[in-house]
């Protein structure tokens, strides 16, 4: 078994391919830099980050998996977790030694793993592209943050900009320490640099609210309270819909 | 000075709160005029109500004022409560701005009926007509019909809405008259056959002219009340699947019955709303769309009612042993579908995996199906071998005492679908 070690990049991942091919590996092992506690007996096999092999891998993916997949690659790869970086490998090369369909053996474990980490990964984008609540600010721009279990946000432009394509808007990462901003005509990424604290929802400062925003906060939560029917009230569904960490998002949840 | 219209709110979001449909999907208006709003693809669930139903939409009444009096109604005119109305304006800037701040996907616009039905809708459709044209407002709206509404009105609102729909409220005429003697399945049905009629045109048409405009997008769904009236879930659930078929509806609601009133005909107040019954009724309902069951083998004469203990699938396949075990490595799609344990995810899931090879125990287990329970019904290529057949009482035996624990948990709430 070899040792690879790779630096938790996407480019860096499909560079690992690339060198399992270049290299002739058999069995790989492989880790991300970040996490690893370096080994005196087996220093490992340091992968660079090329963009030229990355692409040519993710090409060669690409010719034997449908958009679904590619897809799934790609959210699996945004969960960050330490497992996954192994599973990819193993499926980019499973897929690319075998014909075309491969990736529908879901008996086999590597499939299997991609296709359920990129579930979570998906899970989680949709929940927050339900849970985000956004404050208007005084200068009009629609802010809001979260912190995400998986790096999601590279996968929320789409969503939000459709939907709020006459309105500026932020949705920061305060985890990761990064945001996506929306100027009406295109998404970019950003960085704040004093970022509000997720204490509670409401977490910018009066002065920077719209005048109206209380209003809307103050009516949404009676609107939460009004359309409950207490006859019905079963805590136990409640939660399995709105885990508790993610009620801090959830401004009804604060009233 | 926000008192006022949050005294409003407060009246008209609970008097609408009994309306249970809560679906925001199946629409297809996208945003492309660089307006606000998107409505395209699956709904989305903003939060849930703490007895956990999915909030998606703002649901409100315009007004609670009726000039009806039925019996199983928060609103009727007897009932001694608060009475509130918005204006067009109020309605209309609540769903922009609880829109824009990602709260709703849309807006769920229903009504009391004050003066007479042309006048009710006529409201109702000045409202959704400047979301649309002034606001420019995609999101997702479905629109209460008021019974008795001209066709004129009926036509306007469907070329805003997404959804429109009118409740049956009691699964059998004779239900209604009993509770709500004014009122009649006819006049649903006129309304729901109208728009249909322009649904169908408005597609025939699109299939020729790219450019006809959309005519509620998302279909009709109506919602009937359970266990306010003495129907069988037989009788509702054949009422339910004659008006999918006869009215193309994309969904019948079922909404347990939460007594509200002291009136003698109805249960009393106070009484627990038959929640595990509705739940049923749901599953049942899913066999009938999404796994291939007529509605004569969920329910007929010698099986009039479904079970509160096991759910209709599992019923089903108990009372029909001769059909397994199934192959699970041969056996057609639609028949894995019909194994209790195994819902339509997993079932693609396991006729993809089985062409790469036959499928074992270890590989099921993975695959997501509820094993324990699908176990007495599939075969599988390790499969133990069966030295005796089971017979029914024992198997439901076996997958109660295994589940035992979770089902008493959860007795008295809504159980999940399968
Ligand atoms: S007409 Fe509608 S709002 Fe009026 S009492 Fe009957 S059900 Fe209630």
């Amino acid at each position: 078994m070899e040792l690879y070690l790779f630096d938790g990049s996407l480019e860096g991942l499909l560079s690992a391919v690339f060198a399992c091919y270049e290299r002739k590996s058999q069995v790989v092992k492989l880790v991300n830099e970040a996490s690893h506690i370096p080994d005196v007996f087996d220093p490992g096999y340091r992968v660079i980050s090329d963009r030229e092999k990355g692409k040519r891998v993710w090409k060669g993916l690409c010719k034997k998996l449908g958009k679904e997949w590619q897809f799934r690659f790609y959210k699996a790869f945004l969960s960050e977790q330490p497992e996954v970086y192994q599973h990819l490998l193993n499926f980019a090369r499973y897929v690319i030694d075998q014909p075309p369909g491969a990736s529908e053996n879901f008996a086999h474990a590597d499939v299997l793993a991609v296709s359920q980490a990129a579930q979570k990964v998906h899970r989680e984008k949709h929940r927050m592209e339900a849970f985000v609540r956004f404050q208007k600010t005084g200068d009009g721009i629609y802010y809001a943050h979260i912190e995400p279990d998986f790096d999601v946000l590279p996968l929320l432009p789409e969503h939000f900009q459709n939907r709020y394509a006459d309105q500026r808007w932020i949705i920061y990462d305060l985890k990761r320490k990064y945001g996506i901003y929306y100027d009406l005509e295109k998404t970019e990424e950003i960085e704040l640099e004093t970022a509000p604290q997720m204490s509670i929802v409401n977490a910018l400062p009066a002065d920077l609210l719209d005048e109206k925003e209380e209003l809307y906060t103050l009516l949404w939560q009676d609107y939460f309270k009004s359309t409950n029917i207490q006859a019905r009230k079963n805590m136990r569904l409640h939660v399995r819909h709105v885990p508790r960490r993610y009620w801090k998002y959830l401004s009804e949840k604060q009233g | 000075m926000y008192e006022r219209i949050r005294e409003k709110l407060g009246i008209l979001a609970d008097a609408a709160k009994y309306d249970v449909s809560c679906s925001s999907s199946g629409s297809n208006r996208k945003n492309e005029n660089k307006g606000i709003g998107d409505a395209e693809g699956s709904g989305i669930c903003h939060t849930y109500t703490e007895d956990g139903r999915c909030v998606s939409l703002l649901k409100i009444l315009l007004t609670n004022h009726c000039i009806y009096d039925c019996a199983f109604c928060v609103s009727r005119r007897s009932n001694d409560i608060k009475r509130a109305a918005f204006t067009v304006e109020e309605v209309v800037e609540l769903t922009m701005n609880f829109y824009r701040r990602n709260y709703i996907e849309g807006l769920f616009l229903s009504s009391g009926i004050f003066k007479d039905a042309d006048y009710t809708m006529e409201r109702l459709v000045r409202i959704v007509k400047k979301l649309r044209q002034e606001e420019r407002f995609n999101g997702y709206i479905h629109l209460k019909t008021i019974p008795g509404a001209s066709d004129e009105l009926l036509h306007e609102a469907g070329m805003y809405a997404d959804r429109m729909s009118i409740n049956l409220e009691m699964p059998t005429e004779t239900g209604l008259k009993l509770l709500a003697p004014e009122k009649s399945h006819a006049e649903v049905k006129k309304p729901l056959k109208y728009i249909q009629s322009n649904i169908t045109q408005f597609e025939s048409e699109k299939a020729l002219i790219k450019s006809v405009p959309k005519f509620v997008p998302a279909g009709q769904s109506t919602q009937i009340v359970v266990g306010a009236t003495p129907e069988s879930d037989k009788e509702i659930l054949y009422t339910a699947n004659a008006f999918y078929q006869n009215f193309s509806l994309k969904r019948v609601y079922y909404s347990g019955y939460i007594p509200i009133s002291n009136d003698a005909r109805l249960p009393v107040i106070g009484s627990q709303p038959p929640l595990i019954r509705e739940n049923r009724l749901y599953q049942a309902d899913w066999l009938m769309r999404f796994y291939g069951f007529n509605v004569r083998e969920i329910l007929n004469d010698v099986h009039p009612n479904l079970e509160a203990d096991v759910d209709p699938k599992l019923s089903w396949a108990l009372r029909n042993l001769d059909q397994f075990p199934v192959d699970i490595n041969t056996a057609d799609y639609y028949m894995i579908l019909r194994v209790p344990g195994i819902g339509v995810s997993s079932a693609l899931k396991i006729v993809q995996a089985r062409k790469f090879g036959r499928l074992y125990q270890s590989h099921l287990r993975k695959l997501g199906i509820a094993f324990g329970k699908a176990r007495h019904f599939i075969r599988y290529a390790d499969s133990p071998v069966q030295l005796k057949e089971y017979e029914a009482g024992h198997i439901k035996g076996l997958i109660l005492s295994e589940s035992k624990s979770k089902y008493q948990k959860n007795a008295l709430n809504q159980l999940s679908l399968f």
